[in-house]
C-alpha cells in the first residue's frame, strides 16, 4: 500500500515537471525530494532482502526449528482426549496356557451314565494353549452398548463366544440384551472360563450344559424396584447347543427363565442366589454308548429336554476389603428331565435298529470353596457329584443298561494373582467319571490379561 | 371383596411410588460424596453410600446389593477418574435404570470439576495399578470439595427443580462455613509446610499438595502393589540420606508396612481417615479434615 503511494507521488511529480518554469531552487528542490524518494527506496528493498535470506535459512534448517514449541512436548501423553482414537472401544485380549498330567487317556473320556455334548473332558496331555480371548466393548450410543468375545482356539480356529448389544436406554428395570451369549441361568454359566476358580468346569456344568449354555438370541431381564436386589429374566433363544440340537425351524428352540436375589449381611458378607429352568428340544442327538454286549452302539434322542438350577454363592471379605483375606463359597444343584424317543443303532451296523419311548430324570452338583490366605495366595477344594438318578429305556432295555454308577470328582487347587491382570494356578483333581477308572489331573495353568478388560460379575 | 382388592391396589401403587417422590434418591459411590450430598441436600435427599469408610476404593465387587440400590438411584454422584472403573460401569449397565447412566443428568462426576494431578506420563501396567486419568484422591484437599459442592447443588437443583431454592440456601451456607474452615484449617496446617513424609499408597497427593508437604517416598514399591521387604530397605535407606517426620497411611490399609519403616526410622506413623467415617472424630466432612489436620501436627511432634 505504501508502495502504491510512493510510485504514485513519483509520477504526479513527473507529470507536473514541465508545467513549471524551473528556478534553481526549484531544481534543488525537487533533486532533493528524489534524493529522498532514492534512499527511501533502497532501504526498503535492502529491509525485503533481508527477509528474504531470513526465510531462506529457515527453511534450510527445519530440524533446528523443531524444539522451538516446548508447549506440545510437554504436553502428557494420555491427554489426547480427542479425535479419532478417544472413540476406540474398550479391547482386551486373554492369554492363557497349560501342562496337563493325565493319568487316563483324555481322548476316551465320559461321563458314565450321560450323553455327552458341547465341550467336555479335562482336554489333551502335556503342554498346550488354551482359549486366547479378544474382547471388545462400547457404548454404541445413546441407547446400545455392544461387547464382542473371540475365542482363538489352539487349534487354530476362531468361535464367536459372545456378540450382543445391550439396550441401556429402556424404561421400567429392564435390559434387554440380544445377539449371542452366555444364558444368564446359574451362577457359573455367565462367567468366562478365564474367571472361574478352578482350570475346568465342574462335572455338572459338563453333564447337563455342555460345558456351558450360551444362545443365539434374546434375553429380557427385569431387576426389581426395591432396595433388596431381585432379578427377573427370560431368554429365548434358537437352542443349537447341548441338551438341544440345531432345528430347521422358525420360531424360538428354546427358553430359559430364572431369578436372582442377593445382598449384603454387614459390612463383611455378601452373597447371591437364584433358581433357573431351561427348556429346550434335541433332534437326532447321537452319539455312541456301551451296550449290554459290550459292542459301541449309536444312539439318538429325539425329545425335549428340561433342567432346572438352584445356585448360591457367598463372599466374605473382612470389611469388605477383599485385599488381604477373602473366601468365597459357592454351589449349584442341577435336576435334567428327558423325555421323548430313543433310537438304539441308529447308524444300523449292528443291524439292530430299534426306536422305543425314553425317559430319564437325573441330577448332580458341586460345592466348591476358595480361601485367599494372604494377599496374592488362594487355596481353593471342590468336590463334585452327579446322580444317575432314573433312566427308562423302554424296548432298549433289552439293548441297553440303565446306568447305576455316581461319577465324582475332588478337586485342590493353589493360585498366585500378583495383580488383577495375571493369575497362576496349580491344580489337582482326583476325577472317577466312569466305573473302575480313576484319572489323576495335574495341571499348571496361567491366564494373562493385557489391556482394558471389563469388569467380572460378582 | 372388590373394594378390598381396589384398596389392596392402591396401596400398592402408593407404596411403590410414594418413597420415590418423596426424596431424590442419591448413590455415592464413596462416603465424601455421600456427605456433601448430605451436606447440600439436607432433608430432600436420601443417600445411600455403596462403600463403607475402611474399604478399599481400589477393590470394590459389582455386589448385588449394589445393583438393587442403583436400581432405584435418581442420581449416581461418583469420583470418576477410573476410581470406580472395576465395578460402577457394571453396576449401572445391571440395573435397569436408564436414568443413572453416564453422561445423563443423573451421573455426577466429581473430579471433572478439579484440576486433577500426576498424570502418568507413560501409561504401563509394568509401573502397577496406575490411575490412567491421573490421581482420583480428590477428597483429601478441602478446596476440591468446595469446587465439586457448587456443580453438585446445580445437580440437585437440575434433578428437583422444585427445591431449587432449597439447594441454593444450603449451598450458600455451607459454601460459606467451608471456606471459613479451609482458612482455620490453612492456618492450623502451617507448620507442615516443607515437611518431608512417607507414604504407603500414593493416595495423599491432593493433601500434600495443599499443605505443601514434601513427598519423599511411597512404601509400596509401585501402585498397588503391596510393600514389599526389598522396597522397604531401600526406602530406609533413602530415609537414612534424607531424613523424614511421619508416614502416612490411610485408615483402609493395613498397618504392617507403616509401623516396620516407623520403628527403624524412628519416625511417626500417622493414620489419616482418608474419608469421612474413616475414624471416630471425621463423622463429617469437617470432621475429617480437623481430625486429619491434627493427626498430621501430632506427627510432627
Amino acid at each position: 500500500m505504501s508502495k502504491f503511494i510512493w510510485m504514485h507521488g513519483a509520477l504526479a511529480l513527473a507529470m507536473s515537471f514541465p508545467a513549471w518554469a524551473a528556478t534553481d531552487a526549484d531544481l534543488a528542490e525537487i533533486r532533493e525530494q528524489i534524493r529522498q524518494l532514492k534512499e527511501s527506496y533502497e532501504a526498503r528493498i535492502q529491509a525485503l532482502e533481508q527477509k528474504l535470506k531470513d526465510a531462506e535459512t529457515a527453511k534450510s534448517a527445519p530440524a533446528a526449528a523443531a524444539p522451538a514449541s516446548p508447549v506440545a512436548a510437554a504436553l502428557p501423553a494420555t491427554s489426547s482426549a480427542s479425535g479419532i482414537a478417544a472413540f476406540n472401544p474398550a479391547i482386551s485380549a486373554v492369554l492363557q496356557g497349560r501342562y496337563a498330567n493325565l493319568s487316563q487317556d483324555p481322548s476316551k473320556f465320559a461321563i458314565g451314565g450321560f450323553a455327552p455334548g458341547g465341550d467336555i473332558g479335562p482336554g489333551r496331555r502335556g503342554f498346550s494353549l488354551s482359549e486366547s480371548e479378544l474382547a471388545i466393548s462400547a457404548n454404541v450410543d445413546h441407547l446400545f452398548a455392544g461387547n464382542l468375545i473371540v475365542a482363538l482356539t489352539p487349534e487354530n480356529t476362531v468361535s464367536v463366544e459372545e456378540a450382543y448389544g445391550i439396550y441401556t436406554a429402556a424404561p421400567y428395570g429392564l435390559v434387554p440384551k440380544f445377539g449371542r451369549f452366555f444364558s444368564g441361568l446359574g451362577y457359573m454359566n455367565e462367567q468366562h472360563q478365564h474367571a472361574w476358580d478352578f482350570i475346568d468346569a465342574p462335572l455338572a456344568y459338563q453333564a447337563f450344559l455342555g460345558g456351558q449354555y450360551a444362545n443365539d438370541g434374546l434375553q429380557v431381564k427385569w431387576v426389581a424396584p426395591t432396595d433388596q436386589f431381585l432379578e427377573l429374566g427370560a431368554e429365548v433363544g434358537n437352542g443349537d447347543n447341548f441338551p438341544g440340537s440345531m432345528r430347521n425351524k422358525n420360531g424360538a428352540g428354546s427358553g430359559v427363565i430364572y431369578a436372582h436375589t442377593g445382598g449384603d449381611i454387614g459390612a463383611s458378607h455378601s452373597w447371591r442366589a437364584g433358581v433357573s429352568y431351561l427348556q429346550t428340544r434335541a433332534e437326532d442327538r447321537e452319539y455312541s454308548q456301551l451296550d449290554l454286549t459290550g459292542n459301541n452302539a449309536q444312539v439318538a434322542f429325539n425329545g425335549t429336554s428340561h433342567v432346572a438350577i438352584a445356585d448360591f454363592v457367598w463372599k466374605y471379605a473382612p470389611n469388605g476389603n477383599p485385599l488381604y483375606t477373602n473366601f468365597k463359597l459357592q454351589g449349584e444343584y442341577f435336576w435334567r428331565r428327558e423325555s421323548g424317543d430313543f433310537t438304539y443303532d441308529v447308524d444300523g451296523a449292528l443291524h439292530l435298529t430299534n426306536t422305543s419311548a425314553y425317559t430319564s430324570r437325573q441330577s448332580g452338583w458341586y460345592l466348591q470353596g476358595v480361601y485367599q490366605f494372604m494377599p496374592y495366595w488362594r487355596v481353593g477344594a471342590r468336590y463334585d457329584r452327579l446322580d444317575p438318578g432314573h433312566v427308562d429305556y423302554g424296548t432298549n432295555a433289552a439293548y441297553l443298561d440303565a446306568p447305576a454308577f455316581h461319577p465324582e470328582r475332588s478337586t485342590l487347587m493353589v493360585d498366585y494373582t500378583p495383580s488383577e491382570f495375571s493369575r497362576i494356578r496349580l491344580q489337582y483333581g482326583q476325577s472317577k467319571t466312569q466305573a473302575g477308572m480313576t484319572d489323576n489331573q495335574l495341571f499348571l495353568q496361567y491366564i494373562l490379561t493385557l489391556g482394558a478388560h471389563g469388569a467380572h460379575k460378582f | 371383596m372388590k373394594s378390598h382388592s381396589q384398596w389392596l391396589l392402591v396401596t400398592l401403587v402408593v407404596a411403590w411410588v410414594g418413597p420415590a417422590a418423596a426424596a431424590l434418591n442419591v448413590f455415592a459411590t464413596v462416603p465424601e460424596w455421600g456427605a456433601l450430598t448430605g451436606e447440600l441436600g439436607g432433608d430432600k435427599v436420601k443417600v445411600y453410600t455403596a462403600t463403607n469408610p475402611l474399604q478399599d476404593p481400589h477393590h470394590v465387587e459389582a455386589k448385588p446389593s449394589l445393583i438393587g440400590r442403583a436400581r432405584g438411584a435418581d442420581l449416581v454422584v461418583a469420583t470418576g477418574a477410573e476410581l470406580e472403573i472395576g465395578w460402577l460401569p457394571l453396576v449401572t449397565q445391571q440395573a435397569g435404570n436408564p436414568k443413572v447412566q453416564a453422561g445423563k443428568p443423573g451421573y455426577f462426576e466429581a473430579a471433572s470439576f478439579v484440576p486433577i494431578l500426576d498424570k502418568p506420563s507413560r501409561l504401563d501396567r509394568s509401573e502397577g495399578d496406575v490411575h490412567a486419568a491421573g490421581d482420583p484422591h480428590i477428597q483429601t484437599d478441602p478446596r476440591n470439595i468446595a469446587r465439586v459442592a457448587g456443580p453438585l447443588s446445580a445437580r440437585l437443583a437440575e434433578l428437583d427443580p422444585e427445591n431449587a431454592a432449597y439447594y441454593q440456601t444450603r449451598y450458600k451456607a455451607f459454601a460459606e462455613r467451608w471456606n471459613a474452615a479451609i482458612a482455620r484449617w490453612e492456618k492450623e496446617g502451617a507448620p507442615l509446610r516443607g515437611v518431608p513424609i512417607l507414604v504407603q499408597h500414593k493416595g495423599f497427593t491432593y493433601l500434600i499438595a495443599w499443605l505443601g508437604m514434601k513427598e519423599v517416598a511411597a512404601l509400596e514399591p509401585k501402585p498397588g502393589v503391596e510393600p514389599t521387604t526389598a522396597h522397604l530397605s531401600e526406602v530406609l535407606a533413602t530415609v537414612q540420606r534424607q531424613p523424614v517426620k511421619m508416614v502416612l497411611r490411610a485408615a483402609y490399609q493395613s498397618d504392617r508396612a507403616s509401623q516396620w519403616i516407623a520403628e527403624r526410622a524412628k519416625i511417626n506413623a500417622v493414620v489419616l481417615p482418608f474419608t469421612v467415617g474413616g475414624d471416630d472424630a471425621a463423622k463429617d466432612l469437617f470432621g475429617l479434615f480437623d481430625d486429619t489436620i491434627e493427626r498430621l501436627r501430632k506427627g510432627l511432634q
